[in-house]
This record gives structure tokens, C-alpha cells and sequence, in this order.
């Protein structure tokens, strides 16, 4: 009896019962990634009537997606240290000294592209198993550790670049990442496969747990989904396959860049950590209670220092990414509005500064409502000033939304 | 089938010791709990209620004396053991984490896994069955968020979540502490369900009309000794309250020619 009314009381009502369903957990304060779909709307369309002309653009659309994806990247590191309810101040640097490693072995020591890339990522492991270890075992809290290695970071990133203050890159393979592009047809394929995947995985999930009379959305929720992704990954892909060179008899530039299978494929990956392994379920469970989580049998200062790793071992890709675009490592990669720009689009994609609550998806929509600010405000005024207040306003609007929606679901 | 048991305690406990530092916090305590049974642990604050039952639990051993369970004498030495014996402990913070759903909070750190990928099917069936097996009609779904539940609905799931382990023995402390009349109420019903589904109990409180209402034996410790272990039905209210209070109560309890116990 009490079975069929559990599994019932999700499945009742349809696409009108999911939505009253969402309503319901807005109004409980669990507002989840409406602000970042919100803003996201109202940024494009405020700069679309304010500069149309060059925001709205083919060629700007594919720079936007290269400016939001290192924000991406460093946000989803940033995702599993927030749901421990920590912060990690260093990984704008932790992603500029992994760089700097790329591009010394690379350029000046002349190492192959491999062996290269995983001393570079190898960095980054290693900044975050030192970060872990003095969080997780001697208890100093997260805000000063990384504040130190803030600090430190940039020394060291210093002492690695040297004197000459600028590394060019010049290997084919890492400039590709931020500034080649897939094939049209390419470009097709991976929406197709990615849609119809995305179709497949959850409708046969969906199936099974109809059949099994298990708790599962609505089949009109799934279509509604489906069909979302359809039509928004299908303007995406039209749109970027547009050839937006300023000289197309020269050179053609139009297609997919690479950075967006790299980005879906952190994304899915990530997600299926956090989501569907047990050491994803023990990240939010820390998050959630760490007395809990310790009582339950599960190791917490394991977990804190596996997800310090993941954050800079992430941030070390997103500085392959900033190496990339600028085909060259400065000591201001990783720098200046980075890490507060990461932090942002996590918190703005509703991932919460109390732990326990937050996506991977979440550092996408964030890192594109951050990256949408990022490219159009500097179209509407030059003056840093206002771009920088603006910025921090945003910052500090997701903050008190989270703030709120704890404070609403708690009491 | 109460004589049998009666005759054979699940656990039992013979003259158990245990000392912080200078202090004597347990001096010779005897417990016996029966399959089947509710067992009330009552008395004061600092009689150390809290102390026999982490012992029990195994977050720290007792420093002397026996610990039989099913008729062998074991030697508890971490929470890990007591669990592997089938004894769960329902803390008075409950230790839910409130991000979580009900399946989630049941299965936490004893997640269903095939391969690398958690088993959710039949973590939600196992989690409804063990519900249903108790006639919670409580919760809306087991896949509700513990953040979005009542006390009374939290203090079933984290009861549900020691069942859930085939376990033979539950320790709920304080289970009415922070709820109101009705919910209370709702507790008390599945505390008593679960005696009557074989397992056995020990219910800590300090609230003696819920003590009476659902005990079948109570057992009352007063500064370290057990003053006396009876038959709910056998006493009164007040005499219970004098045991808590004295240590005895006319014939029952620590005489005073014991030495220690009159105070």
C-alpha cells in the first residue's frame, strides 16, 4: 500500500506536477540553477539591446565560450572543495604555476607534449595533496591555508617563469585547445551524439524504473528535457558553425571549438563522480554532516584531501587552457579577477558556500553567466572601474541568494 | 515464547567496569536484554546511562567485566564489531545529513554498489521495504530530501536506517527528546513494533510516562550500579522515580547495607 504511495507521489501530475513540484522546492528555498538561467537571459538580452552590433555575433559568440571555459573548468574544481563547505583561494595561482610548468618543460627545456602535460597536471595533484594534508589532518581551516598558498603561489610561479617574464607557447596541440575548431560536420555529429546519448541513458533509466515501480520523473519531464537540449545544443551548434572570420576569402574560421567536448566531457564525467559513485555520495555527505559522514564508517579527511586534489589537479587544466589562448604564460595567468570569477560562477550556478549542496552543471551556467559579464561589459564602458563593481555586485547578489535559501530551508 | 527468552537474554552484561581517569563512572553494572523486549535504561543525569551505552556500542571498551551476546562472550573493541554483531545505536542528533534523501541517509557509508556505480534501484527497494516492514506511512517519499522532514519523520528514518542491517539489537537514545505530543506518540509506536518484529531494545529517556507506556523491563542505574532491573509491570511510576532518585525503593534496589549505595 504505503509502496504504491511513494512511488506515486513523484510520478503524479506530469510536466504540471513537476513544475508545481519545482515551485514548491523554490518556495522551500532550494532555488537551484533559476538565478543562474535567470541572469544568464537578462545579461544576453540587456547586451544584446546595448550592443547588439558586436555581442550578439557570430565571432563573439565562440570568444565568449573560450573566455567562459577556463572560468568552467576552475569552477568545477571549485565545486567539490564548496561541498565540503571549504574554499580554495589558490587555485587561480595553483592553475597560472601548473602553466608555468607546461611552459618551461615545454619551451625551454624542450620536453615532448606528453611528458610535459603530466608534469603539469602532476603539479597541480600535488598543490592540492599539500593543501588536503594541512586541512584535512593538522585542522588549519581551508580560508587561511589557501590564502597562503595564494600568496606562495605566485612566488613560486615567479621563480619558475624567471626573469624573462613571458613564455610563449608554440606546440601545435596545446594553442589547438583554445583556437581550433572543429569540422561543421563534425560539429554535427558530437550535438547528435551527445543528444541522442543523453535520450538514450536517462530514457532507459526511465524505463526501468517505471517498470521496476521505483520513484522516477515524468515521462513529459524526460521529453521536456530532451527536447530542451535538442533545440539549445541545435542554436549552439548552428551558431557557431557560422563563419565568422573578419576575412573569410583569407582564412575560414567556423565550427565547434575544441574546447566544447572537453568542457562536456569534464562535465559528464564529473557529474558521474559526484553523482553515481559512492565516493561522490560521501563528498556530499561530508558537506552535509561531517559528524554523520564520520559515524557512518566513512573516512572525512580522506574524502577533504581527495577533493583538495580534484580542485587543483582541475585548476592545472584550466591554466593548460589559459596557456593556450594566450599562447603564452605570463606571470599574471591565473591572476587578478580569476579566482573570484570562479568562485562566482559556482556560487552563482547555485553551488552553496555551506557545503553540501551543489553541480557540476553549475560551474557551466555559472562560468557562462560570469563569462557573458566578462565579454559584454567591457562593449558597454571602458572603465575598469565599473567592470570591476559590477562584477563584485554579482559576486556578492549569489552570495546573499544562497544566504537566504539557507537561512529559508533551516528554519 | 517470553519465558524462552526470558530465559536466554540477548545481551548480557556481568559486573561491568569502567573509569575515567580517577573517576568510577560505571562500578559493577548487570543488564540483561531480551530478544523480543523493550528494555528502559533510566536514571540521572551522571548515573551513566551514556557510558554503558557507548561501551555497548563499542566506542570505547569497558575496562572490566562481561560482555555476552547470544550466549558467547565477545570482546567489542570499535563501533565496526558492535555493528558486525547487530547492534546500531540511534544517537540523540540522529546523524542524518540534511542534503540527502531518505535511501541516501539509510545507506550512508554501506552503500549498494555494482562495480563502481551505485545501486540505487535496490537501495530505494530495500529502504521501502524495510519501511513498509515497520508501517511508516509517515513520509511522502523515500526519495524526500531528511532537510524537508519533521523530528518525528527523522527519528523514524534514523530508526528505520538501524533496522535496515539485519541488526538484533537497537539503542535509541532519547528518541523523544526534542518532539510533540503526537509525533511522540508515533515514536513510541514503532519502538514498540519493533520489540513485537523480535528484535530487542533498549530505550534510554528520561520521560517516565513514555517509560511506562512502552517498556516491558526497566533497568535503572543509579551513580554506577544498576539499582535494580524489573519487570515493568511490576512497578509503579513512583517507585521507578525512587529508584532514579535513591537508588531503592522498599525492597527493591541497592540496600543500604551495601555500604556505597546509601547516600
Amino acid at each position: 500500500m504505503s509502496t504504491q504511495d511513494t512511488a506515486a507521489s513523484t510520478t503524479s501530475g506530469g510536466l504540471r506536477g513537476a513544475f508545481s513540484d519545482y515551485v514548491d522546492r523554490i518556495r522551500g528555498g532550494n532555488l537551484g540553477s533559476l538565478p543562474a538561467v535567470l541572469g544568464l537571459v537578462v545579461l544576453v538580452v540587456l547586451f544584446t539591446v546595448l550592443e547588439g552590433q558586436t555581442f550578439f555575433s557570430a565571432f563573439n559568440f565562440a570568444n565568449l565560450m573560450s573566455q567562459a571555459a577556463m572560468i568552467i573548468v576552475l569552477a568545477m574544481g571549485l565545486v567539490f572543495v564548496l561541498l565540503l563547505g571549504e574554499i580554495d583561494l589558490s587555485a587561480g595561482f595553483a592553475a597560472g604555476t601548473s602553466a608555468a610548468i607546461l611552459g618551461v618543460t615545454l619551451t625551454q627545456n624542450g620536453w615532448p607534449l606528453i611528458l610535459s602535460l603530466i608534469a603539469c597536471l602532476g603539479t597541480g595533484l600535488a598543490i592540492g595533496l599539500f593543501i588536503g594534508l594541512l586541512v584535512a589532518r593538522l585542522g588549519i581551516p581551508s580560508f587561511v591555508v589557501t590564502l597562503a598558498m595564494f600568496l606562495a603561489l605566485q612566488g613560486l610561479m615567479l621563480l619558475i617563469i624567471g626573469e624573462g617574464g613571458t613564455i610563449g607557447i608554440e606546440d601545435e596541440f596545446v594553442i589547438a585547445v583554445q583556437n581550433r575548431n572543429l569540422t561543421p560536420i563534425a560539429g554535427w555529429i558530437l550535438f547528435l551524439v551527445v543528444l541522442v546519448g543523453y535520450a538514450l541513458f536517462s530514457g532507459l533509466r526511465l524505463r526501468r524504473r517505471i517498470a521496476e515501480n521505483l520513484t522516477h520523473e515524468a515521462v513529459s519531464v524526460w521529453i521536456f528535457k530532451v527536447a530542451t537540449l535538442a533545440v539549445l545544443g541545435g542554436i549552439g551548434t548552428f551558431l557557431l558553425n557560422q563563419e565568422r572570420s573578419r576575412r573569410p576569402d583569407i582564412t575560414s574560421i567556423q565550427g565547434v571549438p575544441y574546447i566544447i567536448p572537453l568542457i562536456l566531457i569534464l562535465l559528464i564525467g564529473l557529474t558521474f563522480v559526484l553523482a553515481r559513485t559512492g565516493f561522490g555520495r560521501h563528498i556530499y555527505a561530508v558537506g552535509g554532516n561531517a559528524e554523520a559522514a564520520r559515524r557512518a564508517g566513512i573516512s572525512v579527511s580522506r574524502i577533504k584531501i581527495a577533493c583538495f586534489m580534484i580542485c587543483s589537479t582541475l585548476a592545472a587544466v584550466a591554466g593548460i587552457l589559459f596557456a593556450s589562448r594566450d599562447n603564452s604564460i605570463s606571470p599574471t595567468t591565473g591572476g587578478s579577477t580569476t579566482l573570484l570569477f570562479a568562485v562566482g560562477a559556482a556560487v552563482i550556478g547555485g553551488t552553496s558556500l555551506f557545503g553540501g549542496r551543489g553541480k557540476i552543471s553549475d560551474a557551466v551556467l555559472g562560468g557562462l553567466v560570469v563569462g557573458v559579464i566578462a565579454n559584454g561589459l567591457p562593449l558597454i564602458t571602458s572603465q575598469a572601474g565599473i567592470q570591476f563593481i559590477v562584477t563584485g555586485l554579482v559576486l556578492l547578489v549569489a552570495a546573499s541568494v544562497d544566504a537566504l535559501s539557507r537561512k529559508k530551508s533551516t528554519t | 515464547m517470553p519465558q524462552e527468552s526470558k530465559a536466554n537474554p540477548l545481551l548480557s552484561l556481568r559486573g561491568i567496569r569502567k573509569s575515567f581517569g580517577a573517576v568510577e563512572v560505571l562500578r559493577g553494572v548487570d543488564l540483561n536484554v531480551y530478544s523480543g523486549k523493550v528494555t528502559a535504561l533510566v536514571g540521572d543525569n551522571g548515573a551513566g546511562k551514556s557510558t554503558l551505552i557507548k561501551g555497548i556500542a563499542g566506542i570505547y571498551p569497558f575496562d572490566g567485566g562481561d560482555y555476552v551476546f547470544e550466549g558467547e562472550s565477545v570482546q567489542i573493541s570499535d563501533p565496526r564489531a558492535a555493528n558486525d554483531l547487530g547492534i546500531e545505536v540511534v544517537y540523540q542528533d540522529l546523524a542524518l545529513c540534511d542534503n540527502l534523501d531518505v535511501v541516501h541517509n539509510m545507506f550512508l557509508g554501506r552503500e549498494e554498489k555494482r562495480g563502481l556505480i551505485l545501486n540505487e534501484d535496490d537501495m530505494e527497494r530495500r529502504a521501502r521495504e524495510t519501511l513498509d516492514g515497520l508501517s511508516v506511512r509517515t513520509l511522502k517519499s523515500v526519495r524526500q530530501q531528511v532537510s524537508s522532514l519533521s523530528g518525528g519523520q527523522r527519528q523514524t528514518v534514523a530508526i528505520a536506517r538501524a533496522v535496515l542491517w539485519n541488526s538484533k539489537l537497537v539503542i535509541l537514545d532519547e528518541p523523544t527528546a526534542a518532539l510533540g505530543v503526537a509525533q511522540t506518540a508515533q515514536v513510541l509506536s514503532l519502538v514498540r513494533r519493533l520489540a513485537d518484529a523480535g528484535l530487542a531494545v533498549i530505550l534510554i529517556s528520561h520521560n517516565m510516562v513514555d517509560v511506562m507506556e512502552v517498556a516491558d523491563n526497566i533497568a535503572a542505574l543509579y551513580l554506577g550500579q544498576m539499582a535494580a532491573q524489573v519487570e515493568a509491570s511490576d512497578v509503579s511510576h513512583g517507585e521507578v522515580v525512587e529508584l532514579i532518585t535513591a537508588g531503592r525503593s522498599g525492597e527493591l534496589g541497592i540496600q543500604p547495607k551495601n555500604g556505597e549505595g546509601a547516600a
